[in-house]
């Protein structure tokens, strides 16, 4: 069942400005993204543990999102110190290692977890919902917040069209294997998902034109920038400016 | 298929950022309101097809399914991964906000060829049409795979054993693929045939399997 898990919570992350943190955890993001030094990196690091820390959220949750990409870490330490041409540190037993490698893929594990926190502590923790109305005001084009939010109302439909069928399909004694008849019924289940996700938009459409429709949408959700959030986005700027001054003042460290 | 946060450099991440842009620009130039509510809709059917697993062999994989959305939606593609891949980082947390445009990129450009380069054949009355869906799913995964790769090559050259390992993991899906598009599409064309840009209509004797 698909499910906003994190949205749900009390903490003062969660209830800061949207648009606020939709802003910082887009700068953050880049400004980590583009980093080489390791303090920066690490100083990074630590704030994103402690933003996680303050959501309040459930850290064994917050650890199984992080898994995929933590393989995909472990799977850059064993490959880029060996593939790596240039000066060999050491050598693991029969295999040479190199230092620039180890640097590349602890930078890379580094980054993407600060940057997967940061999304989770902030973004992750609020509504689709609410998403699209905080980027609507952030002025993004009204056409793509529009798709966002007819997406995200009808995934939950479309979920529960997939488990009837899904069960429709097993009632019948539908057992997957790794033969033709299983891709044709998965072809002919994501086909009937289609059709059926087609037929529902016309209905959509019919009864958005009912009701009015004349072409143009409007998102009417006001935010109030209260002073909480003021105090909450002098912290955050002077964060970036921290981070950033480090990586102008100590790029390579290593 | 995601590149997740961190490992790409900034060109890479702004160059694909950039192109995104164009896409979706041009994706939602052609849409108008009245087909609004079915993009996003089936906006929402690609982000379920991340969720079908399909066995192969001894595991699982899911399907990336970029062929059908590109046949069914040209240009609009773009505008419709860009919000399914905002909605499975928001869910899942797969990819993040430097790497939507990249990855939208990756996925909706062979959308936009396939559409290009097999939309008009899928149309016809005959086996070629079979062949061109089989073709076009098959297209899409590998170019998708492709630019995998090349995003991470020009990041860091070497990388080239992951960018390799990336694109031969993705063979055998690729063929899957392929096969699954074809059904579908055969399975569209006899059910619903307006679903597919252009078609006129009344399906032949020959057209599905």
């Amino acid at each position: 069942m698909l499910s906003e898990a994190f949205a749900q919570g009390k903490s003062i992350l969660h209830r800061l400005d949207p648009r606020l943190r939709i802003v910082f955890a887009t700068l953050f993001s880049f400004l980590l993204a583009v980093s080489m030094g390791f303090p920066t990196l690490l100083a990074g690091l630590t704030l994103s543990v402690i933003l996680v820390l303050t959501s309040g959220l459930p850290l064994k949750d917050v650890a199984k999102r992080l898994t995929t990409i933590n393989i995909f870490n472990i799977l850059l330490f064993l490959v880029l110190p060996i593939t790596f041409a240039p000066p060999p540190a050491f050598l693991l037993g029969p295999v040479a290692c190199s230092r620039e490698g180890l640097l590349l893929a602890a930078r890379i594990t580094l980054k993407s977890n600060a940057i997967l926190m940061v999304f989770i502590a902030l973004i992750a923790t609020m509504s689709i919902a609410t998403l699209g109305h905080g980027l609507n005001r952030l002025r993004m084009p009204r056409k793509i917040v529009y798709l966002l939010l007819i997406a995200y109302r009808y995934v939950f439909v479309l979920e529960q069209e997939y488990q009837r069928l899904s069960t429709a399909i097993r009632v019948r004694g539908f057992v997957p294997g790794t033969n033709l008849h299983t891709y044709k019924t998965y072809a002919y289940l994501f086909g009937m998902l289609l059709v059926r996700a087609l037929a529902r938009a016309e209905r959509v459409y019919q009864s958005m034109l009912c009701r009015g429709f004349k072409g143009k949408f409007y998102c009417i959700h006001q935010f109030s920038f209260s002073s909480t959030d003021r105090i909450w986005a002098g912290y955050l700027l002077l964060t970036l400016i921290l981070l950033g001054g480090m990586e102008w003042l100590m790029p390579t460290l290593f | 298929m995601h590149i997740s946060e961190g490992v790409l450099s900034a060109p890479v991440l702004l160059s694909g950022g950039a192109l995104t842009v164009v896409g979706t620009a041009i994706g939602l130039k052609k849409l108008d309101y009245d087909h609004m509510a079915q993009v996003g809709i089936l906006s929402s059917a690609f982000f379920m097809a991340s969720l079908i697993h399909v066995p192969i062999g001894p595991s699982s994989v899911h399907l990336l399914l970029n062929g059908i959305v590109g046949l069914l939606l040209g240009w609009g593609a773009f505008p419709a991964i860009l919000v399914g891949l905002a909605l499975q980082a928001m869910f899942f947390q797969f990819g993040g906000i430097t790497v939507l445009g990249v990855n939208t990129l990756n996925v909706a450009g062979p959308a936009v060829i396939c559409y290009y380069l097999f939309g008009n054949l899928v149309k016809k009355d005959s086996g070629m049409a079979l062949v061109a869906a089989f073709a076009c799913g098959a297209f899409s995964v590998l170019l998708t795979a492709l630019m995998v790769a090349i995003s991470l090559l020009f990041t860091e050259e070497h990388f080239v054993e992951v960018a390799t390992l990336v694109v031969t993991a993705h063979l055998p899906v690729m063929v899957i693929e392929g096969i699954v598009t074809a059904f579908c599409i055969g399975f569209l064309k006899k059910v619903k045939p307006d679903s597919l840009p252009g078609f006129s209509g009344t399906p032949g004797p020959r057209t599905t399997v």
